[in-house]
Formats: structure tokens, sequence, C-alpha cells
């Protein structure tokens, strides 16, 4: 039991450290590209220089200074803020990693240029304020495809060759289209031709006052966003499970179980469900995971305020520590649900005996 | 390979399957055909506009055809170009070493609709100073509206007629290319029949005067125009090499190199293998679109570009865990036993007995990518992240939503480029799913 512990934390420890280094790497790789390797800097410096050059010269008490003098006072400025914002320092190798420390240890900053709707100018608000819509529109629709493709691929798989099964597999090519594309067709057809539902957005124009009221205002602006995502993997999304089902269900276990007289929905349950968790639970963490990124298109084609919008704004604007502080919080989060995984599998699967090596899975 | 051979066989079994390699043929076709009418060069330089090339077309025109379904008809866009021999043109020499010219330029007008602009061009050569143009307009039922008296005109002049403020306060305030057409009885239709531009000029005896009248319809060609007015049909056309090659080249250069490095990998195991998962672990941190649009941003648009960035962060993907989990099935097979107990090399058990076991079983999700491939490009460009020179349907897309084609109405802009890559996608799609059927073993036994 001891050593099954000890070899167990030694697992955990090997395997942690292993996710953070994958995360280090993936950020880093984000510092250098939306610092263009140091170009940006340039950038940066002659942005500092015009805009101290136009204080300096506004400034009524320096109006009767001599040219000279005038510019050794916006040069000493310049320079005082080139240093205070550590551009004095070289991009390689020291400012890269103050990034990367401060990306690591989840010190945001500020924003360059972004400001969040409520005026702050740290990433940190100007994220959380957004991840709210993001979640509400990428939960909805996400496990909504979720549950409804695995209990409809449950039920098809069950009543393979029938007209509804061969229906619903006639109809998986039209997965191939992500959810953006989906999403123009829906808005050319409810809200230009039908005018019955809103062109994107999040909420009316004038923000209705009470509090169903603008829950409905929601929903109505988030109907064909849903529906884009869902459309847009739905019967993939069933015919892979299908197939898993399938695969399983011809299991001679689960002959004998039928041959006992079970119910088919104790056979499901506990012969074809059971084995197949793992799977399952990847296929939903995964889930989770993307619903935390939203879709940068799809947010954008519905103005929908979300944080795929504004990872692309800030890549817009230039803003790296916004780009930054998105790409680590995801990098966290998806390093946090693959630790998970590996555990999660060995609790519903007893098979899998975590930390032993040379096993195959 | 005799996998391979009843595999084959039994496709026939499957209808989508056919309609889905008719659908990937033609577009092959197209796009080969494509490819020779209209040379890159030359397609790029229609793509890139510019006013010696899309002077004369309509901006926003819908497709000619749209005239067959709707009730009053649109009109295309009329040339009457003095220059190139049409109309009339006499001239009569005066006293003072002048002469003075006259041009008629007549048009037949047949639709119901207004055009969208009126331009009248002139050009004078050989003449020092400029000359003084008087242009009038002849409508079918005879009433003449000068639009213009003694204009100033140097060597080269561009008229817009529709913009000119005084002759729209002459038609009593209706724009002029409303006015100029409209039947007096019914003012909301156009008078259909012959019309006449005419224009008089003194000019010296050495002096040439031409002139051109481009009436501005609102359809065009088999595609229409975009807001620039250039013609749809060339991005729509070379859209499908581009996008058959994207996809292409990105699904056979991932899938390839995942397949051939999970084999490997597989194969000799240890520090090879070990290090391949390490990369594959590290890679599933990458997401793969915020890097594109990064780079995208910050270093190049290329197509070339995003397809190599593609691939490289494609091959460590999750069809890497795949390919693995099936090698390391297959890896255990007798007969791989056998080949190494007659002293197989390692290169030939890779090449000749795993790999050839593996691939019709990889096959389907082989195809199945290539769609996502091709909608990655759309989306970058939609993202507006396109390549800046080459024609694509993604970029079509871009400009489209950008300019608000759904919000004007102007449908055929969006769903021209759109319907292309679904029938391309769909294609590839039904290719794809009949394969899993016929090759997927468990499936087929079920």
């Amino acid at each position: 039991m001891r050593g099954a512990i000890i070899r167990l934390a030694r697992f955990a420890v090997s395997r942690g450290l292993f996710l953070f280094l994958a995360v280090i790497v993936g950020v880093y790789l984000t510092v250098v590209i939306a610092n263009m390797g140091g170009a940006l800097d340039k950038m940066r410096i002659s942005q500092i220089q015009e805009q101290v050059a136009i204080t300096v010269g506004m400034n009524p008490a320096n109006r009767h200074l001599p040219p000279d003098q005038l510019k050794a006072l916006t040069d000493a400025e310049v320079q005082n803020q080139i240093h205070a914002l550590g551009l004095d320092q070289p991009f390689f190798p020291k400012r890269s990693f103050t990034y990367l420390y401060n990306a690591m240890t989840l010190q945001l900053g500020w924003a360059e240029h972004m400001v969040s709707d409520a005026g702050s100018r740290t990433v940190q608000l100007i994220l959380i304020e957004r991840l709210p819509y993001t979640l509400v529109l990428f939960g909805t629709a996400n496990l909504l495809l979720f549950f409804a493709t695995l209990f409809i691929a449950l039920f098809l798989s069950r009543r393979y060759g029938s007209f509804l099964d061969k229906a619903t597999i006639a109809l998986a090519p039209s997965s191939s289209a992500p959810g953006w594309f989906y999403g123009l067709f829906l808005i050319l057809i409810f809200a230009a031709v039908l005018k019955v539902l809103p062109w994107g957005g999040l909420i009316d124009a004038p923000v209705p006052t009470t509090t169903m009221g603008y829950g409905l205002s929601v929903a109505k602006h988030m109907l064909l966003p849903v529906i884009a995502v869902v459309t847009s993997t739905f019967f993939a999304s069933i015919y892979a499970w299908r197939t898993f089902f399938l695969i399983y269900s011809s299991e001679d276990y689960v002959e004998l179980a039928k041959a006992k007289g079970l119910s088919s929905s104790g056979v499901d349950m506990r012969y074809i469900l059971r084995p197949t968790l793992p799977p399952i639970i990847t296929q939903f963490l995964l889930v989770l995971i993307t619903m935390w990124m939203g879709q940068i298109v799809l947010e954008t084609v519905f103005q929908w305020p979300g944080i795929g919008r504004v990872f692309y704004q800030a890549i817009g604007m230039n803003d790296t520590p916004v780009i930054i502080g998105v790409i680590v919080i995801f990098g966290y989060l998806l390093a946090v649900t693959v630790f998970a995984l590996d555990f999660v599998y060995a609790i519903v699967d007893p098979r899998v005996r975590v930390g032993v090596s040379g096993e195959r899975r | 390979m005799r996998n391979w051979f009843a595999g084959m066989k039994g496709l026939r079994r499957y209808p989508s399957m056919l309609a889905g390699v008719i659908v990937i043929a033609i577009f092959v076709g197209v796009s080969i055909s494509t490819v020779i009418a209209i040379p890159y060069g030359q397609a790029i330089t229609l793509w890139r506009g510019g006013p010696e090339v899309t002077a004369t077309n309509p901006k926003n025109a819908a497709p000619a055809w749209f005239n067959l379904f709707t009730s009053d008809k649109m009109p295309s866009t009329i040339i009457v170009n003095s220059a190139a021999g049409a109309g009339t043109k006499t001239e009569q020499t005066l006293a003072n070493g002048m002469k003075e010219v006259d041009i008629t330029l007549p048009f037949k007008y047949t639709a119901e609709r207004f055009p969208t602009d009126i331009r009248l061009y002139t050009q004078v050569a050989n003449s020092e100073s400029s000359v003084n143009i008087t242009a009038s307009w002849v409508t079918p039922d005879g009433r003449t509206i000068v639009l213009q008296e003694n204009r100033p005109v140097g060597a080269s002049d561009t008229y817009y007629i529709a913009q000119d403020t005084a002759l729209r306060a002459q038609l009593s305030g209706a724009l002029p290319q409303v006015g100029l057409l409209a039947n007096p009885q019914n003012k909301s239709k156009a008078l259909e029949g012959n019309y006449q531009v005419i224009l008089t000029a003194q000019i010296p005896q050495t002096a040439t005067l031409n002139s051109r009248v481009v009436v501005y319809g609102s359809v065009y060609g088999l595609a229409g125009t975009d807001y620039r007015g250039r013609d749809l049909i060339v991005p729509l056309l070379w859209g499908a090499p581009i996008a058959l090659m994207f996809g292409l080249l990105a699904a056979v250069g991932t899938g390839l190199l995942t397949f051939v490095l999970a084999a490997i990998g597989t194969w000799m195991g240890g520090k090879v293998d070990k290090a391949f998962q390490w990369i594959t672990q590290v890679n599933l941190i990458i997401p793969l679109l915020p890097v594109l649009i990064l780079v995208g941003h910050f270093y190049s648009r290329s197509i070339f570009t995003m397809l190599g960035l593609v691939i490289l962060l494609s091959i460590f993907g999750t069809t890497m865990l795949t390919n693995r989990a099936m090698f390391l099935q297959a890896k255990e097979a007798p007969y791989i036993e056998a080949a190494q107990a007659y002293g197989a090399r390692n290169f030939r058990v890779i090449f000749r007995y795993l790999m050839p076991r593996i691939a019709p079983t990889l096959l389907p999700e082989f195809v199945l990518i290539v769609p996502t491939f091709v909608f990655l490009e759309a989306t970058l460009a939609v993202l507006g992240l396109g390549d800046p020179v080459l024609p694509t349907w993604g970029k079509v897309l871009d400009d489209a939503y950008a300019q608000g084609a759904l919000y004007k109405g102007l449908y055929y802009w969006f769903l021209e480029p759109a319907v292309l890559l679904m029938l391309l996608g769909v294609g590839f799609s039904l290719i794809g799913y009949s394969l899993d059927r016929v090759f997927n073993p468990r499936l087929r036994t079920v």
C-alpha cells in the first residue's frame, strides 16, 4: 500500500512538472511571437517619443524655453519612460524571461492599449469582464452538444441500420464546415431575410430593466450562435459516438448480458457505458476546455463580447500583455485538465494503474 | 494489398462515395481549366483591380442570370465608344482654323430598373489648349436635355453625370441616372428605347476628339461584381485550385508525416518514442488558431507561411495519439514477429509491413481532415489574415462580410463563395465517411 502511494506521488510530481514545462514552452513561444521577436519595442519607443514630444511641447510652462533646452527636456523624459517600461533592456534574453515569469506567476499586469468596458486597464479585469459571456454561450452550446449527441448515439447504436440511423449518418458530412460558417448562413436567413432574430450582439439596445427581460433578451441573442455551434459538429459527433458504441456493443460480454435477459437500459448502463467511460470523460473535459477559449471567429461574426473577441482585438492592437494573458490562462487550464485526466482514468477504469511503467493503455 | 482491393470493390455499394468523387472531380477539372484559361499573372491583375481593370465594371452588381428570375429587368453595363467606331462623328471645317465636331453616341436601353451610374469619358488628342464641349441627352420620346454647356476638357476628361448637382436641380431633384431615364408616365420605371448622347465641340483643325459613354448597370457577368467593381468570377474560379491545394497539401503533409513518424516512433520505442510523446504533449498545449493569427498579424500572411505552420503544428497533434495506438496494436501481430525472425531490418518492417497494414484504417480520417484545412484558410481570411495577393473564396467571404453584404441585401456576394466552400467540404466528407464504413473492419462486421 505504501509503495502504491509513493508510486502515485512520484507519478503525480513528474507528470505535473512535465505539464508545467509544456505550458512554459507554449507561453514563451507566445511571448516571442507577440513581441515580434523584440521588434515591437522599436514601435513602442517611437510611440513614447511622439507622445512625450507632444506633452512637453504643449505644456504652457515650457513655452519660453529655447529649442535646445526643450529638446533636452524631451529626451530626458523619453529616457525616463523607456527606463520605467524596461525598454532599455535587451529583449533577449532578459526581458522575454521577465514577461514569461510574470505570465507564469499570473501577474498579468496592465494592458497597453485596451480598456475594459468598466474603464480598467488591468489585464485581469479585462478578461474577467468578458469571461462570463463566453462561458454562458459556449457552455450552453457545448453541454447541449455533448449530452444530446451522446444519448442520441446510444439510442441509434441500439437501432443500427434503421431509417433514423441511416438518415443521421447521411447528414454527417454537414459537419465539415465550422460554426462561424453556419453562423453567417443563419444570419442571412433569420436576420436578413426573415428579420425575426437579431444580427448579433449581446442584448437589445435599450437594455431591459427587469432581470427576466434581461435574461430573455440575452437568450434571444444567443439563439443563433448556439445553433451555429451545435450544427457544425452535431452529426459528426453522433457518428463518432455511434461508431464507438457499436464497437463496444459487439463484445462477447454484451451478448452474454443480453442473453441473460437484462433490460436494454441495463445493458447500456452496465456493459456499454461503463467500459466506454474513460474516452467519454476525456471528451467531456476537452469540451469544457474549448468552452473557455470560445471561438474567435464565431464571436467576431456574432459581435459577441467574449474572450475570443478580446484575444482577436488584442492582436489587432498589438496589445502584448492581453495576448499573453489569454494564452497563459488557456495553457494552465489545459494542463490541469490533462493532469486530472490521468487520475480520473484510474478511478473509472480499473485496468489502468497510475504510475506503472511499461503498460499500454 | 488484398485488403485495399476488397475495400475498393466494396465502394460500389456506396452511392454517397460516388457523389463525393463526382463533386471533387468537377472541382479538380474546373481548377485545371481555370489555371490554363486565366494564367496566374492575369488572375492577380484582375483581382488586384485598379481603375484600368475595373473602370467600366459596375460596383456591387448581381450576376446577369438574376434577370431570369426577376419581374422587372435589371440593366447590364452599356459602353458606347466613338474611338472604337461606334456612333457617328461628323466634322465641319470652320473659317478660323478650327473645326466643329459632332459625336452622336446611340444606345438601346432595355431594362426597367435604372442604371447605377453614368459617365462620359472624353479624349482630345493633338490640341495645345483645352477645348469646350457641350453634351446633351436625347430620350427615346424625343426630349433633349442639355447635360452641360461649354465644359472645359483637357487631354483626358471624365464627366461624372450621376454626380452633377446642377443637372440634378434641372431634373427637379431626381438623381441624374434616374431622372434622365425615367418614364414620364411612370417615374418609378425606366423608359425603354433608343437613347443618344450628343457631343459638340470646336477644336483645332489638327486635333481629334473621341468620347465614350458608360451607362453602369446592376448586373454583370456570371458571378457579379464586388464593392470595387471586380468581377467575382475570377476569385470564384481561382479559389478552387487554391482551396484544393491548401486542403490537400496540408492534409497530405500532416497526415503522411504523422503516419511515418508514428510508425517509426512506436517501432523504435525507447528514446525516439519518448521524444515524440513529449513533443506531442507540448504541442497539445499550444492552440493552433491563436498561433496562426499571431504569426499572420506580426509576421507574414502569405498562404505558404500559413500552410507550413499548419503542417508543423499539426504533425504532433491528436492524430499522433490515434496513430500511435493503432501501431502499438499492429506491432504485436504474429507476422511482424515472423518478419523479425527471418531478419528483416527496421526499415523494411516499418515501410513494408507495419504501414501498409494500418494505412486503410487511417485513410478515412485522412480524407475527412481535408475540409478542415479548406475551411481553415477561409477562417483566416475572415479574420483579415488571408493571403494579401491571391484571390480565394475566403477573401470574397471576408470582403462580403466586412462590406455588410448581408445588411445591404447583396446575398449573391456571400452565397457564391459560401456554397462553393460547402460543396468542396461536403465532397470530401462524403468520400471520407464512405471510406470509414468500408475500411473500418469492426463496423463492417456489425
